[in-house]
């Protein structure tokens, strides 16, 4: 006892107070940083749905609609080239007219004509074309407002504003109101944002053509990104010897998976559009590129399924005079394929929302037609909010946002899909 | 053909009777399917690669004498308008009768090339195939060598990573290399200016361009700069908060959130800067009587540290992980507090593998592209203040690339010098981060 | 802080164990409503006790891992703790200075008095216990610092010395105590991973003693060891019951009868038999110590 020195005891006791407020603080500290994270979360959800939201619905607005015979189709033979060439928006634009008549200077007739959307003629069009009976008869019909009307009907424009701080002019804000104050302004579902291409009128923009576009990419980059992924894989993993040439290998796809991908578009440009000729803008180009980017992921989900597989399943097919390969393909691959499958599904969903190696081989284009084949020219999602978020119209911020939630909601879905699996196929050895 | 030879190859091996084979008939069926497929196949890929040059000869000796007197590149121009006329592009200038008379020769050979490869392929096919099928006897150890040859396949498709990198380094390094033939590397490297815009209007003023890239250096390491201050005290902190203080409750919500902010495409994260973060920002600095510009540095830095907190956090949580819980005990059994255990035995023993981890984050943050593109500015500004608009390395690839280019100019190569050293870096801090990741984890294996 | 107020929450003391002292210490364990009922063989008391043991039971999540064990540990003695694997002798160890605190689904119940303090209390600080119960655990655990580092690390953050040459003193001092002075002297800057095995147990010793606790925990040190370095230690272990109380957990039946006064045999959480060594090692009462001491299992 005499070698103890005296005092430890009361020396432990007067630090102990400060010990515990440090204690106290680092914890707070670190509660602080797992809130950063989680408020900066809060605050994105809030602001885009907040935002996108109202993109889902659209300003229309109703018009008594005279398909007079004479104006659309002249010669009477109800000729789909001849009801093709009518002049639908001059149809809308007397339907304005005739619900103002008041209405009579060029330039109040301009802005009154502006309320609807240049692509309102078009849809009446294609309309008239599905069902060449409404030739003749005066119909009552919800017409795309324009963007601004759209924007002032949602709160986006105020009303109270000078007439030069906005760009809605006074005489169209009568209009407006006179047409509110008897039903004829109604938001409606928008269903053009999902089933049409990209266009420059906001109001008749939608997503489809982008979404097309990137699932033509994801199917090139599935096809070659899985078979290649996983042969490589089970190369290294059960033949490759242990040599330089393998190591090489190995910190090489390490590597690769966290090269900047906009490095990728710069291959993707000299190598599969100036040396092997493929178009520009092109999803099979795209999908190389996103191949060569999602291999890596795909590689390392697939060997480290391939390595949780214990070796005894290998040595029982061995011990039963099974050759190499069919262990491997009988036996291996079926336990490590649910494995395989969640990690190219999650190289998927990265592929899917990646756009900078997109900005390099061209597929930052304005697309309006859906395309047919991933040869043609497309653009894809995250690229298509790209576009937009640069667009200065105050309309394609909600779109904008509204086709992030879109976004979102795909990667959500293969996001989930692969944690189902996983969770479903999950086996401890 | 090839599903055909399959069967021909199974039928003959199943139906002999009488005598044991030594592999089952599938593999007789691959056997032949593989001989039937695989020389017709080489030989057609031969032939695609070879057709070009070719049809090239064979058109431009058609050409009269003058034209081909002309230098390589004006050879290539006048090609390239044959070869635009077959295919109905349009054709810059007039076709003159030559040029007609070249692009049907061009025409016909590509009728006769693809009509002759095509007979030769089905040839080849059915010989190897007859020979193959030949060769189906008991004794034919057709396994293995179907096995032999997918062991071949599975091979060459390892190889497809390694050939990924090498054409990532050749196709951006003959580009850079063009472009430094134009512009000195030493200027490139040092030069204190930024203006490739002068390719497009030669009356500009200084209207030989500007290559000097070290303001895109300083903008890029102030943006990573101020992204990392934001994402490892963060992501650090978080880490050590949900490995070693949060219950599990807590844990299995936070961490799928983080993950969450981990799976955001960059393209939204640039979205909410521009659009959200940037007039925050700048509203907050006029209250505070600052001039924070729309486009700041700051503005983008800090959402991409929010990007990357998921990234050092998931890293931290695997090194903290890793730490045995033997030195934990340790550290409880002396007395000592939580926080003191972290920091004087788990952050020091985790070190090294933290610092790899943060290397890698860095290489992210550099050459993060879609956030500064959308947020940061274009203008090449000098300058250390977060406030002002900076421009950065992949913004100038971006805008240097995106839009018709010509492919020779000296604006367009420079996108490809930017990208060499761009991918020179950031392979050099991957490759250290890993490799200190990876010395890391074996001292506790 | 957080590990106190965690085990407070769940650590209800439950009524009219344990409290009654003057009653329980004299009589053989109570007859527990928890499991099974048994008695522990011996006197498990001791005449000069540091840490006194009344009718702990330890759960991890439903597991009953300590049945109602009463144990003391003296001044100045080595007791040691034996028993076949997951018997629980462990656990019982790891209770005395509230090392099952780290683990989430521990619970303890019962009472453990250091110097009369009940050590579960609300008023004993975890960091105090610690500082006066040190702990040695099976696997060297060096902290990948300097040898120095490694000694001086309780001593700093407990502030035990005012000024360098103060803590110069307590590392030499602990290093000497732990007989790896002269080994070590010339290198103490060197990390203490690169020791060799025993050499890094022996380090972990000088570590714990550095703080002065007044018992000191080993749970199996020589399990990880050579017979040499074993030697040793269980040298080492004689010399410091000098001046501290020693329980120590060990598989090994001589070291047992080497190093220790006095005996407790555990059985499935059950702590069966007490004694002095020689006693427990010559002439066992109990049925299951005797089939033990034998080598019939374990």
């Amino acid at each position: 006892m005499s070698s103890r020195p005296r005092g430890v005891k009361e020396r432990v006791a007067e630090g102990i107070a400060r010990r515990y407020r440090r204690e106290r603080n680092f914890r707070l500290a670190g509660l602080g940083a797992v809130l950063v994270g989680m408020t900066f979360l809060g605050f994105f959800f809030y602001t885009l749905i907040g935002n996108g939201y109202t993109a889902f619905l659209q300003t229309h607005i109703r018009l008594d609609v005279e398909l007079s015979a004479d104006v659309i189709d002249p010669d009477g033979e109800r000729d789909v080239q001849a009801l093709g060439r009518a002049d639908y928006q001059g149809v809308i634009r007397n339907a304005l007219r005739a619900r103002f008549p008041d209405v009579t200077s060029r330039n109040d007739l301009r802005e009154l004509f502006a309320l609807v959307s240049p692509g309102a003629g078009f849809e009446l069009r294609s309309d008239v074309l599905s069902d060449p009976e409404l030739v003749g008869e005066a119909l009552s019909l919800w017409v795309v407002a324009d963007d601004d009307v759209d924007m002032l009907i949602k709160g986006h424009i105020d009303r109270a504003a000078d007439e030069s701080q906005r760009r809605i002019s006074d005489s169209q804000l009568g209009w407006i109101e006179q047409l509110e104050a008897d039903g004829s302004v109604s938001r409606r579902f928008n269903h053009r944002f999902f089933t049409s291409g990209d266009s420059r009128d906001p109001e008749m923009a939608g997503i489809w053509s982008a979404v097309v576009g990137s699932f033509f990419m994801l199917l090139v980059t599935l096809a070659l990104s899985f078979p290649i992924g996983v042969a490589t894989a089970i190369y290294l993993e059960e033949f490759a010897p242990k040599n330089r040439w393998t190591d090489l290998i190995e910190v090489n796809i390490n590597n690769l998976a966290a090269v900047p991908s906009i490095v990728f578009g710069l291959l993707g440009l000299a190598l599969f559009i100036n040396i092997f000729g493929l178009p520009r803008s092109a999803p099979v180009v795209g999908g190389l590129v996103l191949t060569l980017m999602t291999l890596p992921v795909v590689i390392i989900a697939a060997r480290a399924a391939l390595m949780s597989v214990p070796p005894s399943i290998r040595e029982a097919a061995l011990g039963v005079g099974a050759s190499k390969m069919q262990t491997i393909f009988h036996h291996v691959m079926p336990l490590a394929m649910p494995g395989m499958l969640t990690g190219t599904i999650i190289g998927m969903a990265r592929a899917l929302g990646e756009s900078a190696p997109l900005l390099m081989i061209g597929m930052v284009a304005f697309i309006v037609d859906v395309p047919e084949s991933p040869l043609d020219p497309a653009t894809a999602l995250p690229v298509q909010v790209y576009l937009w978020a640069d667009s200065p119209e105050r309309a394609f911020v909600e779109r904008t946002s509204a086709a992030i939630l879109v976004l979102l909601a795909f990667l959500l879905v293969m996001n989930a899909t692969a944690i189902l699996l996983r969770k479903r196929y999950e086996r401890r050895w | 053909m090839t599903v055909a030879a399959y069967v021909l190859g199974r039928r003959r091996s199943a139906t002999t009777t009488g005598v044991s084979f030594h592999s089952l008939p599938g593999y007789y069926g691959s056997y032949v399917a593989i001989w039937c497929a695989l020389p017709a196949l080489a030989l057609y890929c031969l032939w695609q690669l070879v057709e070009p040059g070719f049809i090239r000869t064979q058109v431009l000796a058609t050409l009269p004498a003058a034209t081909l007197e002309l230098s390589e590149a004006e050879l290539g121009l006048v090609y390239n308008d044959i070869r635009n006329l077959v295919e109905g592009n349009i054709v810059s200038g007039e076709p003159n009768d030559e040029i007609l008379a070249a692009a049907s020769r061009y025409t016909s050979l590509q009728r006769i090339s693809n009509l002759g490869i095509t007979l030769v392929v089905l040839l080849v096919g059915l010989t190897s195939l007859g020979w193959a099928f030949r060769r189906v006897e008991p004794g034919l150890r057709a396994r293995n060598k179907v096995e032999r040859t997918m062991e071949v396949v599975l091979m060459a498709a390892s190889t497809v990573a390694i050939f990924t990198t090498i054409g990532i380094f050749l196709s951006v390094l003959f580009e850079a290399l063009r472009f430094f033939q134009q512009v000195s590397p030493l200027e490139f490297l040092f030069g204190l200016s930024w203006s490739p815009q002068t390719a497009i209007r030669e009356d500009q003023v200084g209207s030989s361009g500007a290559f000097g890239a070290v303001p895109l250096f300083a903008g890029t390491l102030l943006i990573s700069g101020i992204a990392m201050l934001v994402a490892v005290p963060v992501g650090l902190m978080s880490a050590i908060y949900l490995s070693e203080y949060a219950n599990s409750q807590v844990r299995s919500f936070a961490k799928p959130m983080l993950e969450v902010l981990a799976g955001i495409p960059t393209v939204v994260y640039g979205y909410f800067a521009a659009l959200t973060v940037g007039p925050l920002l700048r509203q907050f600095g006029e209250g505070l009587g600052l001039g924070v510009s729309s486009e700041s540095a700051l503005g983008a830095g800090l959402v991409m540290g929010i990007m990357i907190i998921p990234f050092v956090s998931s890293l931290s949580d695997d090194v903290i992980n890793a730490v045995p819980q033997e030195l934990r005990d340790g550290s409880y059994g002396l007395g000592a507090t939580q926080s003191e255990t972290i920091r004087q035995v788990i952050l020091p023993a985790a070190l090294p593998g933290i610092v790899g981890g943060i290397l890698l984050a860095a290489s992210r943050a550099i050459g993060e592209t879609m956030i500064v593109v959308m947020a940061a500015g274009l203008a090449a500004n000098l300058t250390a203040n977060p406030l002002e608009a900076v421009t950065t390395v992949t913004v100038q690839i971006v805008t240097l690339l995106v839009g018709d280019q010509e492919f020779d100019s000296a604006k367009t190569l420079a996108a490809f010098a930017l990208g060499l050293l761009l991918f020179v870096t950031t392979l050099l801090l991957n490759i250290i981060a890993l490799r200190v990741v990876r010395r890391y984890r074996e001292q506790y294996e | 802080m957080s590990l106190a107020s965690n085990l407070e929450k769940e650590t209800v003391p439950q009524a009219g164990v344990g409290t009654a002292e003057d009653t329980s210490i004299q009589a053989a364990p109570d007859i527990r409503v928890v499991g099974e009922t048994y008695r522990t063989v011996g006197d498990y008391t001791s005449a000069t006790p540091v840490i006194r043991t009344r009718n702990v039971d330890v759960f991890y999540g439903d597991n009953h891992a300590i049945q109602n064990v009463s144990l003391d540990v003296g001044k100045n003695e080595v007791i040691s703790l034996i028993g076949p694997s997951g018997c629980g002798k462990s656990t019982f160890i790891r209770c005395l200075n509230r090392m099952n605190d780290t683990i989430e689904s521990a619970r303890v119940h019962g009472e453990i008095l250091l110097d009369g303090e009940d050590i579960y209390s609300r008023r004993m600080d975890v960091v105090m216990l610690r500082a006066r119960v040190g702990i040695v655990f099976q696997k060297p655990n060096p902290f990948p610092k300097s040898v120095y580092d490694n000694v001086a690390y309780g001593p700093r953050i407990h502030g035990l010395a005012r000024h360098r040459e103060e803590l110069d003193k307590i590392v030499r001092t602990s290093l000497e105590k732990a007989g790896l002075w002269s080994e070590v002297k010339d290198r103490l800057e060197e990390p203490g991973t690169g020791l060799s095995g025993g050499q890094q147990q022996r380090l972990c010793i000088a570590r714990t003693i550095a703080v002065s606790p007044e018992v000191i925990l080993m749970d199996e040190p020589c399990s990880a060891l050579d017979p040499i370095a074993t030697a040793h230690i269980e040298d080492l272990i004689d010399e410091l019951k000098k001046n501290y109380a020693i329980a120590i957990v060990t598989h090994s039946m001589q070291q047992a009868a080497r190093v220790s006064q006095r005996t407790a045999y555990f059985h499935l959480g059950r702590l069966i038999e007490v004694g002095d060594t020689d006693q427990i090692f010559t002439n066992p009462q109990h049925e299951l110590t005797e089939d033990y001491i034998t080598g019939r299992f374990g």
